[in-house]
């Protein structure tokens, strides 16, 4: 155990910069969990980006079953684009409201939110089903595989922010604005809102250059 | 009888007992063997009574560093698993010389799928993110991860992946498709049995595991570290952590979404990649190396950082050119998504594109050169100590340049029509992967070994296993090399070609002395565990080490450090040895204090429980059991949830009297040494 020698490192700043900004220590817990929930996010970005990347290969390969300006209906697109975006807002009403720990707001703005987030589910749900119904389910050709998997794999998340919301409000009916259960209404409200953004790009890739084409 | 025959279909989906093999002696005698020592281990724990102190140390642990055990336990068991299947290889490929060898094709194309499958994804993966999490925060100088019940959460997914590619032994077959099932050979139509379903199923699974360890492991390093780490402080290793953790995010949902992408099209009939109705082939090969080739560098860069703590601790000196180091390792980051096609320059791209992919490839070894020469720039000058962990790491270097140069030398797209899917291929990447992630796994295995146990491992036994795996590598890989350039392509079951035959059998003779390698290992671990007395680590710093996790007692008591350590540059604890020197290591600091820690919680297990019933009964479309795992996962999720105490308090005096016992054996070492 030679600790006779003190060669190597005998002070900090070995390149004399000097003006080092001491780092304070960890972060909060708050900090700490919305940034590894952003971390998440981008995470579930980049296997979106897969799915649009895939959509975008396969847009063209219809193998003779119909385009995409044969079955989109933009009347029912612009009715979910709204019902989200709508929910967006809401959404954040009811994280305002759980700031300021007022329950009536919160649970209003949360309703209305799961309301929206299931209009939408049902009118896109309607959608799949009337497709398979008319024969151009996601088996008929690449392109649909390609659209059912995309627009599908984004209706799982919203079904699955629907969830989450249902667990939250009873959690903050259960047991008040906890700070634990606070950390976890901002990363739901991250979460719907990515939705919203990946929605945005859904819109734009899938419904409005396919009505074009 | 055809209404009995719904009934079954719906309760047991398309499992019988034709899936048990019966007439394959092989997988039966091995299940049984294994079946029988799980069983055996099991017992052995009830009757000793062992089970309640496992349940609430371990299963349930919540702390880094008892999840880093496990994983690297994991990774062991499974390197044993993925070792015998390569002995199989060896032995097959030495015999089945103008005759069918003892393995029949179908189990043949099942061992190296399962051999490729098992050492990346449960073996080398594993094994870094083991030590990433035992070290990282104690390195950092903070209590734990960022989210330490997901980390177990991450560990038991991993297990669960894990054990569904063992159970895949005795019930139902393996993947026959190689380690990535490229379709359309892994399309229902072509491997209509169970095999690919076992394949991805697990991969999603453990996937899942392995993206939450990375998230938790990035923001542990970007949010929580003690005063003073500020990045340019971080140990080398913290560095490579972040990196490797960055490309984990970043890359292992593009593996989640293109085996979702192969499970419709298998399942629901989709036309991702078949051939009919427009399905792409060739996507499948852009998606899943975008996600392969970080993969390779989420395995090799915290192989490099390991190296980096080793060489400079037993060279005695700080780290030669450390921020050209965190460039580099940086740099590997980047460049490392941008080569992902040199996988397949055979796909017809065409020239431009080919010889992008070829350059980008051919620049990742500039930073990797750089590394090497500031790995040997510490050593020059240094008072070089050739403990295990710096044979494994001298080793590396050597191994690894050579690895990296076939590397450069396929990178160039008229080399790489030649050797693609050849033998030499597999020697390289066997030289790359073996000499730079499992030779880095070993040296940080030894180095932190003390750290984890409290005691050293034995030497000789260390050394004799270092040599062993050292010569053994080279003996069983330079004839893949050498068969490569005389044409032998990958996967060959039997071959007819007299050329090939010796060097098969002198890579066979290689792999005995690999495999006394790995005996000598185990040996080294039982020969220490008996000597433990002896070997014993007191002060907390067996190595004289440099950096954070040496200022603590080993093993560390649960909340790593009685104070926040004050970081005042780079290798913190070098430096505080150097100032406790002047100032006999009193704690001047703040009186001790009440500390906070999260509790253990089963939630990671029963996830896990619920996720394995849900996997097996998706392999076998077993669909209300897939319900039942599903809902059985959620109210998992809503009890963790809904609990009210997620922490307790260890009571200042308790914290104190823990300090105090290392604290008198680490002052004492010093006054020894001021003395001397």
């Amino acid at each position: 155990m030679a600790m006779t020698t003190t060669a190597g490192r005998a002070h900090a700043d070995p390149h004399h910069i000097g003006l080092v900004i001491e780092h304070p220590g960890p972060a909060s817990k708050r900090i700490v969990t919305a940034y590894g929930f952003w971390v998440f996010l981008l995470s579930d970005i980049v296997m979106f980006s897969c799915f649009f990347a895939a959509y975008a290969v396969l847009a063209g390969q219809t193998a003779g079953g119909p385009k995409g300006s044969e079955i989109f209906e933009p009347r029912n697109v612009a009715i979910e684009t709204v019902c989200l975006l709508l929910s967006s807002f809401t959404c954040g009403m009811a994280s305002i409201a759980a700031d300021v720990r007022n329950r009536f707001w919160f649970y209003l703005g949360m309703a209305v939110t799961c309301g929206l987030g299931v209009v939408f589910l049902i009118i896109e749900f309607r959608e799949f089903a009337d497709l398979v119904s008319r024969g151009y389910g996601p088996s008929r050709s690449a392109f649909l595989t390609a659209f059912f998997s995309l627009v599908g794999c984004h209706g799982l998340h919203v079904s699955a922010g629907v969830l989450w919301l249902l667990t939250m409000v009873a959690q903050v009916f259960a047991k008040g604005f906890r700070a634990d259960i606070l950390r976890r209404m901002m990363c739901f409200a991250l979460f719907w809102h990515a939705l919203d953004i990946i929605w945005v790009a859904v819109f734009s890739v899938v419904y409005l250059l396919g009505s074009g084409a | 009888m055809p209404a009995v025959r719904t009934v079954e279909a719906m309760m047991l989906g398309k499992l019988d007992w034709s899936a048990i093999p019966f007439d394959q002696p092989i997988p039966l005698i091995a299940g049984a063997v294994v079946l029988v020592g799980i069983l055996g281990v099991l017992i052995w724990v009830v009757v000793k009574g062992h089970l309640p102190y496992l349940w609430h140390e371990w299963i349930t642990s919540v702390d880094h560093k008892r999840i880093g055990v496990m994983y690297i336990l994991l990774a062991s068991v499974m390197l044993l698993r993925g070792g015998s299947d390569a002995i199989m290889m060896r032995i097959q490929q030495a015999v089945a010389f103008q005759s069918q060898g003892y393995l029949p094709p179908e189990h043949y194309n099942q061992i190296f799928s399962a051999h490729g499958t098992i050492m990346i994804f449960f073996v080398a993966m594993p094994f870094v993110i083991g030590l990433m999490n035992l070290i990282v925060p104690l390195q950092l100088g903070v209590r734990d991860v960022a989210f330490p019940t997901l980390n177990s959460v991450g560990f038991w997914l991993t297990a669960t992946g894990a054990l569904l590619v063992n159970l895949s032994l005795v019930i139902g077959e393996f993947a026959r498709t190689g380690w990535l099932a490229f379709p359309p050979l892994s399309e229902l139509s072509y491997s209509p049995g169970v095999g690919v379903d076992y394949y991805a199923w697990s991969l999603q699974i453990s996937g899942i595991g392995t993206l939450v360890a990375g998230i938790n492991l990035v923001t542990t390093v970007l949010k929580l570290r003690t005063k003073g780490m500020n990045y340019l402080r971080m140990p080398m290793f913290c560095w490579t952590t972040l990196a490797s953790n960055l490309l984990i995010v970043a890359a292992f949902p593009i593996l989640t979404a293109t085996l979702a992408m192969l499970l419709l099209d298998r399942y629901l009939g989709f036309h991702f990649f078949t051939n009919e109705a427009g399905g792409n082939v060739m996507m499948f090969m852009n998606l899943i190396w975008a996600w392969g080739h970080p993969e390779v560098y989420i395995l090799v860069l915290p192989a490099f950082g390991i190296f980096s703590e080793v060489v400079s601790t037993f060279s005695g000196k700080a780290l030669f050119g450390y921020r050209s180091m965190v460039l580099a390792t940086m740099a590997i980051c980047v460049i490392s998504f941008m080569v992902w096609l040199h996988h397949f320059f055979t796909m017809g791209a065409g020239p431009d594109v080919n010889a992008i992919f070829g350059i980008a490839s051919m620049i990742i070894a500039i930073p990797t050169g750089v590394k090497i020469y500031n790995w040997l720039f510490t050593m020059y000058g240094g008072r070089i100590r050739f403990e295990t962990p710096m044979l494994w790491s001298i080793g590396f270097m050597v191994t690894f340049i050579i690895g990296g140069l076939t590397g450069v030398l396929v990178a160039v797209p008229p080399a790489d029509f030649m050797l693609h899917n050849s033998m030499f291929l597999v020697a390289h990447f066997h030289n790359v992967i073996i000499g730079g992630v499992l030779f880095g796994a070993f040296a940080g295995f030894e180095y932190w070994f003390p750290k984890a146990f409290g005691f050293r491992l034995d030497d000789r036994w260390g050394k004799l296993a270092f040599w062993f795996t050292f010569l053994g590598f080279y003996v069983t890989f330079v004839p893949l090399y050498v068969v490569g350039m005389l044409g032998m392509t990958r996967r060959m079951q039997h071959y007819d070609v007299a050329a090939w035959r010796p060097w098969m059998l002198v890579a066979a003779a290689g792999m005995a002395v690999l495999t006394i390698g790995v005996i000598c290992q185990i040996m080294q671990l039982v020969v220490s565990i008996r000597n433990r007395e002896a070997l014993r680590d007191r002060t907390g710093d067996p190595w004289d080490g440099r950096s954070l996790e040496w200022a603590t007692s080993s093993p560390p008591p649960v909340f790593n450090f009685a104070f926040n350590p004050d970081v005042r540059g780079e290798d913190a604890y070098w430096d505080m040895k150097a100032r406790a020197q002047q100032q006999s290591l009193e704690h001047g600091g703040p009186e001790y204090q009440d500390i906070e820690m999260p509790r253990n919680s089963p939630t990671g297990f029963v996830c896990a429980f619920f996720a394995t019933i849900m996997g097996f009964a998706l392999i076998w479309h077993i669909w209300w059991m897939v319900i039942l795992g599903g809902i059985g996962a959620f109210a998992t999720f809503v009890v963790f949830a809904w609990r009210d105490h997620d922490e307790y308090v260890i009571p200042a005096e308790e914290v104190a009297a823990i300090d105090r016992v290392n604290l008198e054996e680490r002052r004492s070492l010093v006054s020894m040494a001021g003395a001397v």
